[in-house]
């Protein structure tokens, strides 16, 4: 673990920065303090949870909040199994090793390739939740010192946020004509449908990852 | 339980069990290779769906307004290669810039 966290160093500072990032954000949602902590301890995905946050504030009410949150964490699942067989143990203790499984820790480890290193993979993760959890318990108390999220362009902050979480997806065209897609379903069905369902539906846009095989 | 509590608890019980499928129940096994291709493009189509109800939308309806100098900003600090806390700050202050000078 101690060399994951060596491996991991460069990164804590960028995980606690965008875990305060989320902390301050959680405020636009009424989030109080403790509940964008317990979300962050918990859920540990940052895009999942910025997206729960906005659905939220826009009004989009707590099923499409989640719905389009755990979409997002989908990927999780087959991540989780390009290293299943190098968990050990009993049942409980592999659930609770797995929640240090997110993308960097996964990438950073060797994650379904053959170099993968499972001590690698704990010792980013453990580090990086104490990043993404600290960070979170600074913004959110920083953010309730504040009083209209709007005035501090938080809201525009969001979208700053997800473009660059899309942008570090951009990896084929594949991804770029699911994202293009999906812009095009949300842009289409805004005036048309409650807050919260055109993220939903943009899924519909992964048929940009069907491939003939 | 208000709306925001009920969130974090069904967004941070489900994302445990999505973490665990793989490491407690399915090791050693690989998914269909035409999922696997479906599950790659589901982040860049959210994501993207997100950029745009979070710079135009309003309720029900497209209003364009000072977010959109935010994500301008934003895009240019991402083009520079800037770290993401940095594109969230940046898009925060040129939103906030744009509505105090409108």
């Amino acid at each position: 673990m101690r060399k994951g966290a060596r491996v991991a160093a460069p990164l804590f500072p960028a995980a606690a920065a965008l875990g305060a990032s989320f902390g301050v954000l959680a405020r636009t949602a009424h989030l109080d303090a403790l509940a964008a902590i317990v979300m962050s301890a918990t859920t540990f995905a940052g895009s999942s949870q910025v997206a729960a946050v906005s659905v939220l504030g826009a009004g989009g009410g707590v099923a499409a909040a989640v719905v389009a949150a755990l979409l997002l964490n989908a990927r999780y699942a087959p991540i989780g199994i390009t290293v299943a067989h190098s968990f050990r143990g009993s049942p409980l203790k592999r659930l609770a090793q797995a929640q240090l499984v997110v993308d960097e820790s996964w990438a950073l480890s060797g994650g379904g390739t053959t170099r993968f290193d499972h001590r690698i993979l704990l010792g980013i993760g453990a580090m990086l939740w104490f990043a993404w959890v600290g960070g979170t318990a600074l913004g959110a108390l920083a953010g309730q010192a504040i009083g209209d999220p709007s005035a501090f362009g938080l809201d525009g902050a969001f979208a700053a946020l997800f473009a660059a979480l899309l942008a570090a997806q951009l990896l084929d065209r594949r991804r770029i004509a699911a994202a293009l897609g999906g812009a095009a379903i949300a842009a289409v069905l805004v005036p048309f449908t409650p807050p919260g369902i055109p993220i939903i539906a943009a899924t519909a846009a992964v048929a940009a990852g069907w491939r003939r095989r | 339980m208000s709306a925001a509590w009920a969130s974090v608890v069904a967004v941070g019980a489900g994302t445990v069990v999505l973490k665990a499928v793989g490491p407690v129940a399915v090791s050693g096994r690989k998914l269909p290779p035409r999922v696997a291709d479906l599950l790659d493009v589901v982040a860049p189509a959210i994501l993207a769906a997100l950029v745009v109800t979070e710079a135009l939308g309003r309720g029900r309806g497209l209003a364009p307004d000072a977010r959109l100098a935010g994500v301008g900003a934003g895009l240019v600090a991402i083009a520079l290669r800037a770290p993401i806390w940095l594109v969230v700050v940046v898009g925060a202050a040129a939103t906030a810039l744009a509505r105090a000078v409108s």
